[in-house]
């Protein structure tokens, strides 16, 4: 894989910001978009663009055929058993909800437990705050080591036969930290609970197989993998989502109306109430063609030696103090730092007047900025487009941050 | 060192007030108190104040933030106190009209405020500018 070659698919890289080439180090709030999808998404409306499911008409069948074949890609794409199990829903966080707010609401009661973890976003979090509180249930948190990982020890102790939900995030946003889905899923299951995955930091970077995780649902975000913003998919295994009620109720998720009763649709559709995000679903398959043509395997082999990189690059430089597991083999590619005394905030701004772009603030992760005892903090993460020089660029800019502060100090 | 534009946001006179916050702390028992958060970017401030007879009599500040929240605070604290509540009111009217690039009346006396103007040409950090101000509005409309 070649990552400089790549990079000459994604238009907006190729510009130059306050002065300077633009070093994209955000993909963790959302990757680029190659020229393969925004040209996806450009035929579709200049070509197929109609509703789905209903008309007789050419342009909706045209639709009909692109938005399902969207679905297949999505199957394949996490290894379903079929593409029942496929519901393309707005992204990540409303994949969760529906988990929680259907499946929750039915089958969690008083006394009965709901375990994430201490690394949780906020969209892997209050979900389950609301589901607690709705039913009396109680929310427990599964600790994490020094090291920003969990131990499976910890997660036996935490998780018992009243557990009903275990909802774990695959890949930290903020610690870079790769959480041991599979075994996680063995526990949550040998005690009689189901397991939620969020796979929002997870699906664009690895390989990401539902067969062998063998968990129950999983959700991922489009916008995050190359794909356009507004389109995600929830996984659920087949019994499961056979026997969970729809919570958004309307047209297309409806079978028979009756002036006092209704009856929905069968899988997946009768979780996809309203106009589906048509455009959105086209976008996600070009996206999924797209990584899959370069290949899950070679992006995650990419992305370990960039992390791996960058830990070496960014720790080297005095005053930086960075989160999460120290070895770059055992990490995404996600770098999460603190500049001595200097805040986020300034950090990023200096290095956007420099043309590199990062995350500074909470990252949707307030929790766990507690854990780490800091209020914010700034964030570099990378994706299959970055390359070493992009890091070099980093730390050279980070080196000019220090020496700007205890200038004007 | 020096990086282009930069300067126009991080001037020395906000870097003093940063590393030598005035009026930090809290006023034990104080007659107004806000709390205030920036929900996306983890900033907060704690403000007290004293009001007594419609004037601000006493001003201070504690939170986590950036080089230009926490100024900003140290600058609005010192800015305020002595000033009635309206205009204490007025000056943070004058003071988002400024962070927004709109005119406003020159026969307002800025002092150390003035150095913010720059952040202005910074929209992603106006917000940071902007927090202790709304909490002292905030704090200062109950008062009326």
């Amino acid at each position: 894989m070649n990552a400089k070659e790549l990079k000459k698919y994604f238009p907006i890289l190729d510009q130059e910001v306050n002065g300077h080439p633009l070093v994209y180090l955000d993909s963790a709030a959302t990757s680029q978009k190659p020229v393969q999808v925004i040209e996806a998404l450009d035929h579709y409306y200049r070509y197929a663009n109609s509703n789905v499911h209903r008309g007789v008409h050419t342009l909706g069948n045209r639709a009909t055929d692109l938005y399902e074949g969207a679905r297949e890609k999505a199957r394949k794409f996490i290894n379903a058993a079929s593409t029942k199990e496929i519901v393309f829903l707005r992204g990540t966080t409303t994949a969760l909800n529906l988990v929680a707010q259907s499946y929750g609401r039915a089958n969690v009661k008083e006394g009965d437990e709901i375990v994430i973890t201490m690394m949780e976003h906020h969209s892997n979090i209050i979900p389950w705050q609301q589901v607690a509180k709705a039913t009396g249930a109680t929310l427990k948190y599964i600790p994490l080591q020094e090291d920003g990982t969990i131990s499976l020890e910890d997660v036996r102790k935490t998780v018992t036969p009243n557990t009903k939900i275990v909802s774990v995030m695959m890949v930290s946003n903020v610690l870079g930290t790769i959480n041991p889905i599979a075994e996680i899923t063995k526990i949550a299951h040998e005690n009689g609970a189901v397991m939620v995955v969020d796979a929002a930091q997870a699906a664009p970077h690895m390989k990401v197989d539902v067969a062998q995780l063998d968990c129950d649902f999983l959700a991922f975000s489009g916008h995050k993998m190359c794909g356009p913003t507004g389109i995600g998919v929830l996984y659920g295994k087949q019994a499961l989502l056979e026997e969970m009620e729809p919570i958004e109720f309307g047209g297309e998720m409806i079978d028979f109306v009756g002036l006092y009763e209704s009856t929905w649709k069968e899988l997946p559709w009768k979780f996809e109430g309203g106009t589906p995000i048509i455009a959105g679903a086209i976008g996600l398959g070009a996206a999924i063609d797209f990584l899959t043509e370069i290949g899950m395997d070679a992006i995650e082999q990419h992305e370990h030696k960039l992390a791996a990189y960058a830990m070496d690059k960014v720790t080297e430089i005095p005053g930086i103090s960075v989160f999460g597991p120290k070895r770059g083999k055992d990490r995404a590619s996600v770098v999460t730092f603190n500049l001595d005394d200097v805040h986020p905030h300034d950090v990023a701004t200096v290095l956007d007047a420099e043309g590199i772009a990062v995350r500074a603030g909470h990252h949707c992760a307030q929790t766990l900025m507690k854990w780490c005892k800091v209020s914010a903090t700034a964030r570099a993460s990378f994706y299959l487009y970055n390359t070493e020089e992009d890091i070099d660029r980093l730390a050279a800019s980070l080196l000019k941050t220090k020496e700007y502060f205890s200038d004007v100090f | 060192m020096s990086f282009n534009n930069l300067d126009q946001l991080y001037r020395q006179v906000i870097m003093d007030h940063y590393k030598n916050p005035r009026n930090k702390g809290a006023i034990e028992d104080g007659s107004v108190t806000v709390d205030m958060n920036n929900p996306t970017c983890g900033d907060r401030i704690h403000l007290t104040m004293n009001v007594e007879n419609g004037v601000v009599t006493d001003a201070k500040f504690e939170g986590e933030g950036c080089s230009i929240s926490m100024a900003s605070a140290s600058m609005m604290t010192q800015a305020i106190k002595g000033k009635n509540i309206e205009d204490a009111v007025k000056l943070s009217q004058v003071f988002s009209d400024m962070m927004l690039g709109n005119d406003y009346p020159d026969d307002v006396d800025l002092d150390d405020i003035e150095a913010l103007q720059g952040v202005a040409k910074f929209p992603a950090r106006i917000k940071c500018a902007t927090l202790s101000w709304k909490a002292m509005e905030k704090g200062l409309q109950n008062q009326k």
